[in-house]
């Protein structure tokens, strides 16, 4: 493995219009990432800024997993720098990443589904009162704060005490987001929030994702459904087959653009012409004609 | 998840009031063990055999006594399954702790409140042990207490036989201390003409603080998060090892404390004792509505559900049927239990 600090600019990549001067709040230049031979990651540099959504799109193996991982501080970069409000940073676990105000939603990691919705919340850092032969949770607290911080985003719980499984996907997503920013996340990092959801679902954690974004938050939103990344994302970077192409503003790339890039641009024309072919009664007829219809 | 699910989100908690309290009551996990020990209650107190002596203090006095024996054990039994692991060795933990004491009381002549603290330590060794190589190696905790529950006991019956010559010890009463240690854990407390052991005191006690523990500490939001998902519980920060590694010593040191209140009540003790107590324990917290893959579950209801074993093992003493048949309607208990408490967790879950 080979070292490149030297090789590193000292300012950020791919500065977006009217961002001049100012310091993401996780900023990755150059950044390679190799598992023995394999190389997962290749140059990719990202950057977020407050009060942003910055979408990471790619298709399976585009090497989307292998970055949220480098950026919650599972990996570590095998090159390339990586620096959070303008420091560099080399975390060793999530939660020196969690403490440097990096918040990772898993996709399916995130709930636990039999226990309360204010008991998940709570979990791990749950808030004390008492001395300590006597020492509890407390419970009213983690109640109030819990439907205080879904109602911000515009969820209101029946109930606290509902086991989380009974929530929408949508809903849970939105309770895990909500603990992240509660517990003092100044980058959110959401893997796939609206993979699996219905679309009713998934408007409900676009919406939020846009109430943090206007608290000031910055988001990597990563997934790879476009319909669900262009309207709410303010840039876009595509990555394919472990490199990147390119970081783009929304007024740079139409929502097609972005699809066809993400596909690999040829094979999705290919496709395109496969199945008009079906579309011609013809070809139907042969199809059936073969199978001995 | 379904599609009607997800309504536009400006409501209300109207929406609470709705909630009927018999559903309500009826969505939680002790519900089913609750209601079962009611109607078992009813069964012998309106059988016309068994009524007169399943109602008398005495009758009441001996239910509760076997309950409290059971319901001790069944307290961490509940909360480690909860947090998503068993103990089958509990069983044979509390014959050792016996042996242990009994021989340093007795062969050795030590006072009997170290010798108490000796078998208490050995306990938690066992315990921490069966947790360890739980969290260590990921195998399921059923193997892993299965060998220790095989190891402990041939290690017991083995060890008494070589040193004394004998399986079991007695005398204890005679050991020094023994005064004292029986005052606290085998007295007998007058009240109405019937004495009632202070297991029963114990008992009562260990749900409490168990239940407190459970659902009002930090420890105890740890406990449903590693037996909910401990994948989940360790990307928040919970210390899953320790947590379970914790439990796997309650259970051993309940075995301990139930072995010390048998000891000290019948003055001394065998290599057997406790033999199949951890199937009882398990079967009480299943009555109880803890679920066998954790994440869910209740002290209360395993209180209940040892309830139900009393009342099952002294009703039929009292209703004349021959006591072979307490086995029987145990496991058809357990087997009702388990189907209803299925359905109660769907109801939580689904709200259906």
């Amino acid at each position: 493995m080979t070292d490149r600090t030297s090789g590193i600019p000292d300012s950020p990549i791919e500065v977006p219009p009217g961002r001049q001067g100012q310091t993401p709040l996780l900023d990755l230049r150059h950044v390679s990432k190799h598992f023995g031979r394999v190389i997962a990651l290749s140059d990719v540099s990202i950057n977020v800024y407050p009060g942003e959504v910055m979408c990471l799109l790619g298709d399976n193996g585009a090497g989307k997993s292998t970055l949220i991982k480098v950026l919650c501080g599972v990996h570590q970069p095998s090159d390339g720098a990586y620096l959070v409000e303008g420091t560099p940073v080399r975390f060793t676990s999530p939660r020196e990443a969690l403490d440097a105000g990096i918040g990772t939603v898993y996709q399916d990691l995130a709930m636990i589904p039999l226990m309360s919705v204010a008991r998940n919340f709570f979990l791990g850092s749950e808030p004390t009162k008492g001395v300590v032969p006597f020492r509890r949770f407390d419970l009213e607290f983690a109640d109030k704060v819990t439907r205080e911080e879904m109602a911000k985003m515009g969820i209101i719980l029946r109930d606290t005490n509902q086991p989380v499984g009974t929530l929408s996907g949508g809903e849970r997503q939105c309770v895990a987001i909500a603990r992240a920013v509660y517990f003092g996340a100044k980058v959110l990092i959401l893997d796939e929030p609206t993979a699996a959801l219905g679309v009713k679902e998934a408007s409900v954690v676009l919406r939020y994702i846009a109430q943090a974004r206007a608290r000031g938050l910055g988001v990597v939103f990563i997934t790879h459904n476009v319909d669900h990344a262009y309207p709410i994302g303010d840039r876009f970077t595509i990555l394919n087959r472990g490199r990147s192409y390119g970081t783009f503003t929304k007024a740079e790339v139409s929502h097609a653009e972005v699809m066809k890039m993400m596909a690999g641009g040829e094979e999705l024309e290919t496709l395109a012409k496969e199945l008009e072919k079906y579309e011609n009664p013809n070809t139907i007829a042969a199809i059936n004609a073969a199978s001995g219809n | 998840m379904s599609a009607s699910a997800a309504p536009a989100p400006p409501q209300t908690d109207e929406r609470v009031a709705k909630v009927n309290p018999i559903r309500q009551f009826f969505s939680r996990p002790e519900a089913g063990a609750i209601s079962g020990a009611i109607a078992i209650w009813l069964v012998f107190a309106l059988y016309p055999v068994s009524q007169a002596g399943f109602l008398s203090a005495r009758g009441t006095a001996s239910y509760l006594e076997v309950a409290a024996e059971l319901g001790i054990l069944a307290v961490p039994v509940a909360l480690l399954m909860i947090g998503g692991e068993f103990d089958l060795s509990i069983g044979s933990v509390i014959g050792i702790c016996g042996m242990v004491t009994a021989m340093l009381a007795t062969e050795i002549g030590w006072n009997i409140w170290p010798a108490l603290a000796v078998a208490l330590l050995v306990a938690l060794a066992i315990g921490a042990l069966n947790g360890f190589i739980v969290v260590r190696t990921g195998l399921p905790s059923f193997i892993v207490t299965l060998a220790t529950l095989f190891m402990v006991r041939g290690l017991t019956i083995a060890l008494t036989r070589l040193v004394t010559g004998r399986t079991q010890i007695g005398k204890l009463k005679e050991a020094a201390g023994y005064d004292s240690a029986a005052f606290i854990f085998a007295k007998e407390i007058p009240i109405g003409g019937i004495t009632l052991p202070v297991s029963i005191l114990w008992w009562i006690g260990l749900v409490i603080v168990g239940t407190w523990l459970l659902q009002r500490t930090q420890f105890g939001n740890w406990i449903y998060g590693v037996g909910g998902n401990p994948h989940a519980a360790r990307n928040v920060g919970v210390p899953v090892d320790k947590v379970k590694i914790i439990l796997f010593m309650c259970t051993a040191a309940s075995a301990w404390l139930l072995s010390t209140i048998q000891a000290t009540t019948y003055g001394g003790t065998d290599v057997l004792r406790g033999e199949n107590r951890e199937f009882y324990a398990i079967i009480a917290a299943v009555i109880g509505g803890n679920l066998l893959t954790g994440g869910f579950g209740s002290v209360v209801g395993a209180a209940f559900g040892a309830l139900i074993y009393g009342m099952i093992q002294q009703g039929v003493v009292y209703a004349g049927i021959d006591a072979d048949w307490v086995q029987f309607f145990l496991g058809a208990m357990l087997l009702v239990a388990v189907l209803v408490n299925r359905a109660i967790r769907a109801r939580a879950m689904g709200g259906k």
